[in-house]
């Protein structure tokens, strides 16, 4: 190639580009940044540092900070992120992994799954309300109340009879805070009615579940008192916390107000064996004053 | 929902006796939709009594009828009957502790002054109780600041280190305004033994200004030592009490001193030097003008009253609100602790105790269910008799009834956690307020 053809060549790809732009807004896609260069510090195989892993309770990112301890141990009182420094105008590379981090995990535990193999497993049958898949779930909340049939007949097979107490683990909004919470709860639950003389009855699973669905368990049982177990829409806190609600005479139409509601059960908020306990006690005082949610509050002059 | 308790505190102290009565609130901090979390939101002082002097039969005994007296008269005051007081503590400090009839006198003036009034001595809880008093503590904890402590008395001195609002070490000192006593013409009516050595005066001495600040100087020049403020000497150690049983570290300079006790009461206002027939005034201006006062330097919100605000008012501490409690009586008074490192620890342990006695753990951290069985067994095919449980984390309730189901149903069970305690140290434990239990945790050191 000479001189001449090489000119002729650069001009003609020039001139191509002069005619259309090279990229379209509409074929856009932005991507993650790039690292300028290769970092030195680690090699093939290592794990780059888990930013997860890191207590922000702990983590005080202000440079040259007037009154740096004080303002730490005023963080470990809250899982907010505060004192997390900046860079010109922005978070700092570790504040803002970590936010997209904690983000990612809230969304995944919405929409991964309870594993198919958890209710047998923890010898407990397995209905499904009348949401097909995680999008209808999401989408329309009337149907994870409720039951078909086919559902109802399960559930009726399931449970023997009219029981007292029902206890119903859903996995609501959070799949990972049932997956970690919800058999030591309701252990815990179960031991604290055997030394109560209550009986416990046969717990059972619900796939793409709403609070409400325990009162359509309680149509089809009759049951007196139904406790559910269920995932907690998770935050950047945690995406592990679980919820009891309690209800006294579970029926369908009854008023969110008479549900008894025990949240933050999660390994940073009250550990899920304490509030098992802590649940079994609330159970024998509601079936004792026939009354939960707010009645029960009144009852006792809160 | 806020529940409110009456507290007494009781100090009788190597010259003063006091009383005074105080109502804490005891609040759910949580919301309504979470496990209860009571909290000792406020704590407010309805009565102060006088400062009354505290009566001695002897060099070696405490008038226990006369004392008696004083609080039945302080009680009417107060408007108070036995009956109506809920909690509080009488503490024994200073030189009275080594009284002879101590402990007779304590115990039963804590049975007088009501069901869950407890007794306490001990130069470390002291310590502890004057600095929250005084007001150190909130300071430290507030300002972020070091602050060091002294609770300054007739015939001791109370340290306390505080690094934001923990304290990190106490140490008690024979340093004290009544060491030495003085009759209206300067004449010497008592040397305390610990000043041997120190001090060439004797009773029946005509002392002058001269004499008694030499002395002072020497108390003040260990007060220096134990701040850091001056290089450590013999002195230091000599006056340090036996008791305690440990030393005292000096911390390196830059504390913020505080004071309290009589003494701290002439610091910044100039007492004729006879005023008081001790040596009180002359060793309050001695440590104005000394190394201590150089420095930030601040006077307790409280000072001559501040251990017995500190036993009214911040010795009852309220256990986690998830427990576990069957067949057992409150008050439980007096209960020793054996704190335990391993659970296979606990045979060994309980061995050396007689008589009931509580098991302090540290607990798991949001333990599994099978964790907590297997603790519960493991702690079940140790121990008999009543089980006495005291854990830090928040697992009582899940414990307590794991115990309970593999355990006949008459078996005494307790489980309280969210209280640390110390090694050598006794445990009260009140009835029930709303989900928590009333907790002092103390010491009972009485050197005879």
């Amino acid at each position: 190639m000479n001189k001449q053809e090489l000119a002729a060549m650069v001009a003609e790809i020039l001139g191509g580009l002069d005619a259309e732009p090279m990229v379209k807004a509409s074929d856009y896609h932005p991507t993650a940044p790039q690292p300028e260069k290769q970092p030195t510090d680690y090699h093939d195989g290592d794990f780059v540092p888990d930013v997860t892993a890191l207590d922000l309770r702990k983590l005080y990112l202000v440079d040259h900070p007037a009154e740096g301890e004080k303002f730490r141990k005023m963080k470990e009182r809250t899982p907010a992120r505060l004192g997390s420094g900046r860079a010109g105008a922005r978070y700092k590379t570790l504040t803002m992994l970590r936010f997209r981090a904690d983000h990612a995990a809230a969304q995944d535990a919405v929409f991964s799954q309870v594993s198919e193999d958890f209710a047998a497993k923890n010898g407990m049958a397995e209905v499904q309300t009348k949401c097909h898949d995680k999008d209808e779930y999401l989408t329309r909340p009337d149907h994870g109340r409720c039951f078909d049939e086919e559902n109802q007949k399960k559930i009726r097979a399931a449970i023997p009879g009219t029981p007292r107490v029902q206890i119903v683990v859903g996995d609501g909004l959070s799949s990972a805070a049932i997956m970690a919470n919800a058999m030591d709860c309701l252990e815990s639950i179960r031991e604290g009615l055997k030394i109560r003389g209550i009986d416990a009855g046969t717990p059972i699973f619900v796939r793409y579940c709403r609070v409400g669905a325990g009162d359509a368990i309680g149509d089809v049982t009759g049951c007196e008192l139904v406790c559910m177990l269920v995932g907690e829409r998770p935050g950047l806190v945690t995406d592990k916390s679980m919820s009891a609600y309690i209800t006294y005479q579970p029926r369908t139409g009854v008023s969110e107000s008479s549900r008894t509601v025990v949240s933050n059960i999660h390994a940073q908020g009250t550990p899920a064996v304490e509030a098992g306990a802590h649940i079994a006690g609330l159970i024998e005082t509601i079936l004792n004053k026939k009354v939960s949610g707010v009645g029960l509050h009144m009852e006792a002059g809160a | 929902m806020s529940e409110r308790l009456r507290s007494v505190g009781l100090d009788v102290g190597t010259t003063s006796t006091q009383m005074i009565l105080s109502e804490l609130t005891i609040e759910n901090r949580a919301s309504s939709f979470a496990v209860p979390e009571m909290e000792i939101a406020r704590r407010e002082i309805l009565y102060k009594s006088p400062v009354h002097f505290t009566p001695l039969l002897d060099e070696s005994h405490m008038d226990g009828a006369a004392l008696r007296e004083i609080v039945e008269r302080e009680y009417r005051q107060a408007g108070i009957t036995r009956s109506s007081v809920d909690t509080g503590a009488i503490i024994i400090t200073g030189e009275t502790s080594r009284k002879e009839n101590a402990r007779t006198v304590l115990e039963a003036l804590s049975d007088f002054a009501g069901e869950f009034v407890v007794a306490a001595a001990g130069p470390d809880l002291e310590s502890v109780l004057a600095a929250k008093g005084a007001g150190a503590v909130d300071f430290s904890e507030r300002s972020g600041k070091t602050v060091l402590h002294m609770d300054i008395g007739g015939g001791t001195s109370n340290l306390a280190l505080i690094r934001s609002g923990k304290i990190v070490q106490t140490g008690c000192l024979n340093v004290g305004g009544r060491l030495i006593k003085l009759e209206q013409n300067g004449t010497v009516s008592y040397v305390s033994p610990v000043l041997k050595g120190l001090c060439g005066l004797k009773t029946g001495d005509l002392a002058g200004r001269e004499q008694i600040e030499a002395v002072v100087q020497t108390l003040v020049q260990t007060l220096e030592m134990a701040a850091g403020l001056r290089e450590s000497g013999p002195l230091l150690e000599q006056l340090t009490t036996a008791e305690a049983g440990q030393t005292w570290a000096p911390p390196p300079a830059g504390a913020v001193l505080s004071f309290s006790g009589g003494v701290a009461d002439c610091i910044e206002r100039e007492v004729p030097w006879l005023e008081y027939g001790d040596i009180g005034p002359v060793l309050g201006q001695a440590i104005r003008k000394s190394l201590l006062c150089r420095g930030e330097y601040m006077l307790g919100s409280e000072t001559i009253r501040a251990t017995v605000i500190g036993a009214g008012c911040h010795s009852a501490q309220l256990s986690g609100s998830t427990v576990f409690y069957q067949n057992v009586h409150f008050p439980m008074k007096n209960v020793p602790v054996a704190n335990i490192e391993k659970l296979s620890d606990i045979h060994r342990e309980l061995g050396r105790q007689e008589g009931m006695t509580v098991l302090a753990m540290p607990g798991l951290l949001s333990p599994t269910y099978r964790e907590t069985v297997a603790m519960a067994e493991q702690i079940i095919s140790q121990a008999q008799g009543p089980l006495l449980l005291c854990l830090e984390q928040d697992m009582a309730k899940a414990l307590g009834q794991a115990l309970a189901v593999r355990l006949p149903r008459d078996a005494p069970i307790l489980c309280i956690d969210r209280v640390r305690v110390g090694e050598g140290s006794y445990l009260d434990i009140g009835a029930p307020v709303g989900h928590a239990l009333p907790v002092v945790v103390k010491t009972l050191v009485l050197s005879q």
